[in-house]
């Protein structure tokens, strides 16, 4: 079952052939470098689903220049966007977001490739297995994509396919379901194989409290994916049943679609998906997040020049974290009528769970202190991520309890906050991974001028995106609204920021191609590195960049903990885990 | 696996049987006892009470739980504490409202 | 290239990759089912009537799959005992009887199946059929995906015997891990929905 084989692996890169090398690798770093293509490309996609939504929402039903043309008649005749159009732009922007973009990024991508060797091992315990979850999560990705060719084109419940209308949906919701399947059949495999490489192939004198805090980020996230996404599965099933064998696990008795009482036999329960998806959908978020502060930990303790302020509250916490995120699930529920004694549990262990996110992000500020701080352009995105995370949790409190949360639910307050988490917070630790981790991949050194641009110019655009979200919330407007609240008289006076955060996102995009451009060209063009140019303490950094075929050419040994930085008395400022002295 | 030894399998065989006799009685108990036709809420104990006696022989014996040191068995013990919250809690409110 | 522990135990956490590898993928089944039974429970304690499993379902039926299925468990782990106490034919015999009962309990699930559909019973037919079809069409799923590894293990997979005992003796007990768990999730599917 779940066994490698490592037989036909040890013959050395030479003899493998250009398939074995390139597309069907077994070898964690190859795989790694698979899945941050992958990942980045489906990010590019759905930002690009985004910022056709977000000329609909600038000048509602006005026709799309240039690429309204090549949108099709069935989505946007004229070139003007039809409502349903909008939908599966909406639905699927969320999916891919998270289910093809920053989970594979952070997981597949930075965990793959970093984490065994951050731990000295030779690579995945799995590796038959590792080449699986890659092609797996591919298939995934290719059906999501490919259901917008479908009659009624792709799914269109929203990310979170809530029922009754997604049983009812159009046969792109079936597509999401089955490509769901795909995904996550591809973080179980992953996930397995995770947890079995770190628990099972650190390098002597690698003990658990020695590990890298982006290892145990990265231990958590696969226990969440293990056991979280399972219950997803089986209401997937559900659902699947529901819209193919006619069952009604979701659909109440007398339902009423466009006048007429839907033939079922009735007796289900749309609140029954919320919290099979919300099981999943809570721990999800942390998913998202967790890789992201690991990432952002190493970079500020390699760039501060000093240890973690912590480590152990940095990773106590973290596992409380984890714990508790499977037990806060309902806290998206509180419009459904909860009763005040499931309200108020869920309410307690929402703000419990606030305290162990508040030691973390204290941990990275406080390490901040006194450090002899590089402002290089990983760190730039590290540093960032800090206010910015602070503002998406801060703002997550209110939605955390049911009274604030009853207003704010479903208004544009709600995508604000966990923007401020996902993309100025998530995805600018990857950009960070991106830009601290090339030179290890590669060999080479990313251009700091063209990332520093691409910093500022991130930066500022994104907040011009998201803050004016929290305004418009807070004044009422609804999300998934198809003309941005054009309709609604509460909405007027908020209505310009609709067109000020367009042309933010559209110059998002433009301030990403000094990172396209940078990332391509360094790779054939930037400047050689050798085996630790950021003079870092951790194992990846103990061997050449890019790594040869199993790791480490002799076997390694770890005898201290993960940042011993600017240790008195030590003739450099850092002491590698490795080094003996 | 210090436990595969020739030796030790022939003890591990016997308990093997033991245990194959205890499900056959167990099954033959939970359903003569559904065939009595008790009220929901005993039928329920009863079963479930049999059932997980039964689970726990498999996951003892058959799956080695005994002999297995501490890394598997706390990985156990939180995938149940999960599990009963997924099980119990959505349904809670119907349980303290008594329905 | 070699990956440490494929065959042999890492001495401070006691295991080897595969058998930790299956109990996480057993754990991500629990809550798999435990969704599922999480749906019964919700749906059940939900409406307004709901049959007792006997009065549509076929017990005697059942009873007997019951009885298949952990005869099945007792095979496939004295198919592994057989192994670990090197005798080979034995193990051959054994878990050729695992794949044999396992074929009976197919043919068993499937008769019961066709009797209900005879009865014009369907999944759409109500909540509880629904679910009845549900959980045990994932359990046979289940019970397939079990014998084709078993097959494998006989046939061709049993070659690694010459080569590696040490190895193919852990996938076989790797594989007797699953096997049991399914057989634990029938142990209480069995009751949840027929005798209750
Ligand atoms: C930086 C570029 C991004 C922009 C400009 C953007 C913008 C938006 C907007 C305006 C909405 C609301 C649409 C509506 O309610 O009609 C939305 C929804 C959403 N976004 Fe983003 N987003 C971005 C990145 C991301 C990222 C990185 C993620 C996840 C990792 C994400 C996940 C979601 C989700 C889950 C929804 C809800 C979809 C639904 O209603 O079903 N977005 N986004
Ligand atoms: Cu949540």
């Amino acid at each position: 079952m779940t066994q490698s084989t490592s037989v036909e692996h040890g013959s050395g890169h030479e003899s493998q052939g250009f398939w074995r090398t390139y597309l069907f690798s077994q070898d964690h770093k190859t795989i790694g470098i698979q899945y941050a293509i992958t990942s980045l490309l489906f990010l590019l996609f759905g930002f690009t689903l985004m910022m056709i939504m977000r000329w609909q929402l600038a000048y509602p039903g006005q026709p799309i220049p240039l690429i309204g043309k090549f949108l099709g008649e069935a989505n946007a005749p004229d070139g003007i966007m039809l409502p349903e159009f909008y939908n599966q732009l909406g639905a699927m922007h969320g999916t891919i977001m998270i289910f093809l973009g920053v989970v594979p990024l952070g997981v597949g991508a930075f965990g793959n490739f970093v984490m065994p060797l951050q731990i000295g091992a030779p690579d995945m315990a799995f590796p038959k297995l590792n080449m699986m979850s890659y092609w797996v999560y591919f298939a995934g990705g290719v059906t999501m994509l490919g259901s917008f060719l479908l009659p009624g084109g792709a799914a269109n419940s929203g990310w979170t396919s809530y029922p009754p209308l997604s049983d009812i949906a159009t046969i792109g919701q079936t597509a999401w379901l089955i490509g769901m399947f795909f995904l996550i059949t591809s973080s179980l495999l992953g996930s397995i194989n995770f947890i079995v490489t770190i628990v099972q192939l650190r390098a002597p004198g690698m003990t658990f409290m020695r590990l890298p805090f982006f290892v145990w980020a990265q231990l958590v996230t696969s226990f969440l994916l293990l056991l979280a996404f399972p219950p997803l599965e089986a209401a997937a099933c559900l659902q699947l049943m529901d819209r193919l064998a006619g069952t009604s696990f979701f659909l109440p008795s007398g339902l009423v679609v466009s006048g007429q009482v839907v033939q079922a036999s009735g007796g289900g329960s749309p609140l029954l998906w919320q919290h099979l998806f919300w099981f999943l959908a809570h721990p999800e978020v942390y998913v998202l997040i967790l890789p992201a502060m690991g990432i952002v930990a190493e970079i500020i303790a390699n760039n501060t020049r000093k240890p973690l302020w912590s480590y152990r509250s940095l990773v106590y916490s973290t596992l409380f974290l984890g714990f508790m995120s499977f037990i806060v699930w309902a806290h998206h529920m509180y419009i459904t009528g909860m009763g005040t004694t499931l309200g108020t549990f869920f309410q307690v262990t929402t703000m419990i769970i606030s305290i162990p996110s508040v030691v973390i992000l204290a941990v990275l500020i406080v390490s901040l202190w006194g450090g002899s701080i590089r402002f290089t352009t990983p760190m730039m995105f590290a540093c960032a991520f800090l206010p910015m995370f602070g503002i998406g949790g801060l703002t997550g409190l209110p939605l955390g309890l049911a009274p604030t949360d009853i207003p704010l639910h479903d208004t544009y307050y709600v995508i604000g906050h966990f923007h401020y988490i996902v993309a100025p917070g998530s995805i600018f630790a990857l950009f960070a991974g991106v830009y601290y981790w090339f030179p290890k991949a590669t060999g080479r050194r990313m251009n700091d001028t063209l990332g520093k641009i691409h910093f500022w110019g991130s930066l500022i655009c994104i907040n011009t995106i998201f803050m004016p979200m929290f305004i418009q919330g807070l004044a009422g407007v609804s999300r998934r609204l198809y003309d941005g609240g054009a309709q609604y008289a509460h909405a007027q006076g908020v209505l310009s920021l609709n067109l000020v955060m367009s042309v933010a996102a559209w110059s998002l995009a433009i301030f990403q191609i000094p990172f396209i451009i940078n990332f391509f060209v360094s790779i054939r063009k930037g400047k050689k590195v050798g085996d630790n140019p950021w003079d870092a303490t951790t194992l990846e950094w103990a061997t050449s960049s890019p790594p040869p075929h199993g790791n480490f050419i002799r076997p390694v040994e770890v005898y201290r903990g993960p940042h011993e930085y600017s240790v008195p008395g030590a003739a450099r400022d850092f002491l590698p885990q490795n080094d003996p002295a | 696996m210090s436990d595969s030894h020739p030796v030790d399998v022939r003890t591990h065989v016997k308990a093997y049987i033991i245990v194959f006799a205890a499900l056959l009685g167990l099954t033959a108990l939970t359903v003569s006892v559904a065939m009595l036709h008790l009220s929901t809420g005993e039928a329920v104990i009863i079963a479930l009470f049999i059932a997980s006696i039964k689970g726990s022989l498999v996951a003892c014996f058959f799956m080695h739980l005994l002999s297995e040191k501490r890394l598997i068995p706390i990985l156990l013990a939180f995938t149940v504490f999960f599990f009963f919250a997924l099980l119990l809690l959505p349904t809670a409110e119907v349980f303290s409202r008594g329905g | 290239m070699n990956i440490p522990y494929t065959s042999e135990v890492r001495p401070d956490t006691g295991v080897y990759n595969a058998k930790l590898g299956i109990w996480l993928f057993l754990a991500s089944e629990v809550m798999l089912f435990g969704g599922l039974f999480s749906a019964y429970i919700f749906l059940r304690t939900g409406a307004a009537t709901w049959p007792h499993g006997w009065e549509i379902l076929n017990i005697p039926l059942a009873t007997t799959n019951t009885v298949v299925l952990i005869s099945s468990s007792v095979t496939m782990v004295m198919a592994w005992a057989s192994l670990a106490g090197g005798n080979f034919a034995r193990f051959r015999r054994f878990l050729g009887t695992t794949v044999a009962l396992g074929v009976a309990f197919l043919a068993i699930k499937g008769m019961e199946y066709g009797m209900k559909f005879e009865h014009g019973l369907f999944p759409a037919t109500n909540t509880f059929l629904a679910i009845y079809f549900t959980l045990t069409g994932l359990h046979g799923l289940h019970v397939i995906g079990g014998m084709i590894v078993n097959v494998y293990l006989l046939g061709p997979g049993s070659k690694m015997w010459r080569k590696d005992p040490q190895r193919f003796t852990n996938r076989v007990e790797v594989a007797g891990l699953y096997w049991h768990f399914v057989d634990l999730v029938w142990i209480f599917l069995f009751p949840v929905l027929y005798l209750l």
